[in-house]
């Protein structure tokens, strides 16, 4: 809490304006987009968006390197970078919660149970609740919007156990966990060569596990009828799964920079910041896969 | 840092500076206030009287809509982010913000957003019509496509939000001066930590709740249909999670100011500070698992409606902690009416009024009755309005002498406060009479029973909104031909490093701390 010394204020800038701009440029785009107005105006947001992104950091890691930032402002970016992971676990929080809340209450209220069942069983008569859900209550009275896959994602038995690859993908976020602490560590100890050697390493099994990613929802959309649209189960699994690919790729690409930045040189023995938080968030990516694991896949 | 202001226009965009971007929160919510008036005007004229006059049904959901809309995110939240910005460094004896470009980036984010949400009203189909809550599934299957700006807007205004809260957290953990603990941060402090904590948990929830919605519209999920397994109660749920402690991030500002401003007037110290302290950490907890006392008439379990409604009147417990505090602090104090303290008092008795409302709602069984009735609406304009609103008129009044050195003109102002106030009793009060009559709230055309108190509110209405005219004007005129404010001392009993600096204060508040004893 004490100030250590001038706390450091950066001069008037340019890029808050102008990544607002960009912003702005692409929720517009966005909207554009999905109403099926062409993905121009998001491209160029997203442009713009890279760009200024790209100069911010770097004048950010150019005023660290010539020391204008102190201990103080240091603490800043800590808690800074912890209560961004904090929103960020509140946002996968609610996909959970929606996913908690319809399997344990509103999916069985739908197949009779509770004292509403009555008036239920006049809207969806003949509904069978059962997670993962395959069947879905519009199919039930004859209609085609939400047809329900034929297999889905949970448990296949011991006997399929190897070929099951949300346990690949387990193992590899859990070993990709380990490989980053290492490099943390080699960077302590000032060791260089074994810091990019790491992280590469880590690098390397992020962009494994997207692959996978790729190939299990390849899967489902070609094989198993289980789509965004088949009903509240693939709602379910592709949402939460989806925005954790997502952040896994956005976690594969900090890393890929803190790479090439540890090839520049950057960071030194208790000089790096901008690895360690991109190792925190890592970290968090990995926990929010654990509970995916059990909740969507194991007891799904 | 020794740089001064840019010239020019440079100053406001390219800032880095609290005070410039605090100013360019207040003045930008205070736009969007007027906007949002604007909206509410045409509202209380169409319900001047019964039957259709002025607008057709759609544009008048629109008005609504787009009414809550501004005031809660354009309006009330960008005004207290604006108070924070000019006070928190100035009271806890910092130069600035921790993070000072971030802190623009979360400004500048709201121009563009209101500017894409506004809009809509000038497309094809027009803008939201579903109500500040919007409810699934009008707000998905039979929503306008504008939706999806709406929506797109909502996450940029988000994360303009949590950029913010992240900033005040940060700076309120590392940035203050030494000596100072929490427990001697000023109360408007504490509670704009408070406040940030529960913006950071729950803008993330409306996020996933919005995203949910676009989802459901444009890629054939079904989290809300249940053809497709989905609950439309989900909805409710997801939203009130955010919405009810979003009602509080709405408040524990205000009763920061006001937690400043009796003192003062009172020329006492705050009765009790950590019981203050206690007391909104207690809401702020409380505030996370109370949400679905808006639901009571959804059909869930009896269980649920019963905890919910237990837990909801257990938040009378600390916000009565609140009200007395402040009552015994002007017990036997040497009070003096100046304008901030009008406004202040006047909170402490409109908003208690609120809050009874609220404990009336509260009760399960008699909700049924009241829900989705104007006595919701009066419910939530006596909190948000006479609370939120009057503790941020209080606070300019109480502040502006500080920040621009210039005195506003003390007869002025009371004369502002008394048409506002009286004013909005005249809009409000009624509105109480009407929804226990059972006058169905978001309706354009009423039946003819409701005429005669519709009338009476509606002119309220018109008084209140020509108040904030008055209000502008006596702003406009103190920054400009004001006359000096006394250099030591403005209020005689005010306490707080931020009465330490010169009025008004330096570029940078304070670039070296001051020891805090
Ligand atoms: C003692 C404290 C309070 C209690 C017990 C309380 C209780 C309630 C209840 C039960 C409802 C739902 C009524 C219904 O829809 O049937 C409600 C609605 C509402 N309350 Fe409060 N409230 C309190 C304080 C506040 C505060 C401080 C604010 C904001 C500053 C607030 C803002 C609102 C809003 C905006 C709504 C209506 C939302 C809508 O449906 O549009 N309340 N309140
Ligand atoms: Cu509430």
């Amino acid at each position: 809490m004490s100030t250590d010394s001038n706390y450091y204020v950066p001069e008037p800038s340019k890029l808050p304006v102008l990544m607002a701009l960009a912003l702005g440029t692409m929720a517009l785009g966005a909207g554009m987009w999905v109403r099926d107005e062409g993905f121009g105006v998001l491209a160029v947001g997203f442009l713009i968006m890279s760009a200024v992104m790209y100069v911010w950091f770097s004048t950010v890691i150019k005023e660290n390197m010539a020391g204008m930032t102190n201990p103080q402002v240091k603490r800043s970016f800590v808690w800074g970078m912890s209560w961004f992971i904090f929103s960020e676990v509140m946002f996968f929080a609610v996909f959970f919660s929606a996913l908690f809340y319809i399997r344990t209450l509103s999916l069985p209220w739908l197949g009779g149970e509770g004292d509403k069942s009555d008036m239920i069983n006049l809207v969806w008569p003949g509904f069978q609740a059962e997670w993962p859900l395959m069947v879905n209550p519009d199919q039930v009275v004859g209609g085609e919007k939400f047809i329900g896959p034929h297999e889905n994602m949970g448990f296949p038995g011991w006997g399929k156990l190897f070929g099951w690859l949300p346990l690949w993908n387990t193992i590899i976020l859990l070993t990709s966990s380990v490989t980053v602490h290492f490099a943390h560590h080699a960077m302590k100890h000032n060791n260089r060569s074994k810091f990019n050697l790491w992280l590469a390493i880590t690098v390397l099994l992020g962009a494994i596990f997207l692959v996978v990613q790729y190939v299990e929802y390849h899967e489902a959309y070609v094989e198993m009828g289980l789509t965004l649209s088949s009903g509240i189960y693939g709602t379910t699994f592709f949402m939460l799964t989806g925005f954790h690919g997502f952040h896994v790729t956005l976690g594969t690409f900090m890393l890929f920079v803190q790479l090439i930045r540890g090839f520049k040189g950057h960071f030194g023995a208790d000089d790096q910041f901008g690895f360690e938080a991109t190792s925190w968030y890592w970290h968090f990516v990995d926990v929010v896969w654990l509970g995916l694991f059990i909740f969507v896949y194991v007891l799904g | 840092m020794a740089y001064g202001p840019e010239k020019g226009i440079g100053r406001w965009l390219f800032s880095t500076n609290h005070k410039d971007i605090g100013t360019m929160y207040l003045w930008f919510s205070f736009a969007m206030f007027l906007l949002g008036g604007f909206f509410a005007m045409v509202i209380r004229a169409e319900l001047f009287e019964p039957g259709m006059q002025i607008v057709n049904p759609e544009f008048f959901n629109q008005m609504t809509t787009m009414h809550g809309l501004v005031m809660v995110f354009g309006a009330i939240m960008p005004s207290f982010v604006g108070l924070a910005n000019w006070l928190i460094p100035m009271q806890i004896g910092a130069p600035d913000m921790a993070l000072p470009r971030l802190n623009n980036l979360s400004f500048w984010i709201l121009p563009f957003g209101f500017t894409l949400l506004a809009s809509t009203l000038f497309m094809e189909g027009g803008a939201p019509n579903f109500g500040w809550t919007f409810y699934a599934p009008l707000s998905t299957t039979y929503a306008p496509s504008t939706v999806n700006f709406f929506i797109f807007g909502v996450h940029i205004i988000g994360a303009s939000s949590i950029m913010g809260s992240i900033n005040i957290i940060a700076t309120v953990l590392n940035l203050r001066a030494p000596g100072m603990t929490l427990m001697k941060m000023p109360l408007f402090v504490w509670t704009w930590l408070i406040t940030a904590f529960l913006l950071v948990a729950v803008m993330p929830v409306l996020a996933g709740t919005v995203t949910m919605m676009l989802m459901d519209i444009n890629f054939g999920t079904s989290f809300f249909d249940a053809a497709g397994g989905g609950d439309p109660v989900l909805f409710q749920h997801v939203f009130w999670f955010f919405g009810h402690p979003e009602v509080y991030i709405i408040i524990l500002p205000a009763f920061g100011v006001v937690s400043a401003v009796i003192p003062t007037f009172s020329r006492k110290p705050l009765f009790g500070y950590s019981s203050m302290v206690y007391a909104t950490s207690a809401i702020a907890f409380l505030s996370f698992i109370v949400w679905a006392h808006h639901m009571f008439t959804v059909g869930m379990p009896l269980a649920g409606e019963l905890y919910f409604m237990y837990a909801t009147m257990l938040i009378a417990v600390p916000t009565g902690v609140k009200v007395f505090n402040w009552i015994t602090t002007m017990f036997r104090g040497s009070l003096t009416f100046e304008t901030p303290m009008l406004y202040a008092i006047a909170f402490i008795i409109l908003f208690t009024i609120g809050g009874f409302t609220g404990l009336m709602m509260a009760m399960a069984p008699v909700d049924i009755q009241y829900h989705d009735t104007y006595f919701i609406v009066s419910h939530f304009h006596y909190v948000m309005v006479a609370g939120a609103v009057f503790a941020m008129t209080s606070g300019i009044y109480y502040w502006l002498p500080k920040w621009t050195g210039k005195m506003y003109n003390e007869a002025m102002g009371k004369a502002q406060f008394w048409v506002s106030f009286i004013g909005f009793n005249i809009a409000f009060f009624p509105q109480h009479f009407l929804g226990l009559a059972g006058m169905p709230r978001r309706y354009a055309d009423y039946s003819l029973q409701f005429a005669e108190w519709n009338m009476v509110s509606s002119i309220g209405a018109f008084m209140y909104g020509a108040a904030q005219l008055f209000f502008l004007y006596n702003v406009i005129s103190t920054i400009i031909a004001g006359k000096p404010a006394p250099q030591e001392k403005t209020w005689e009993g005010a306490e707080g490093l931020e009465w330490t600096l010169s009025s008004p204060p330096p570029y940078h508040s304070f670039t070296t701390p001051p020891q805090v004893k």
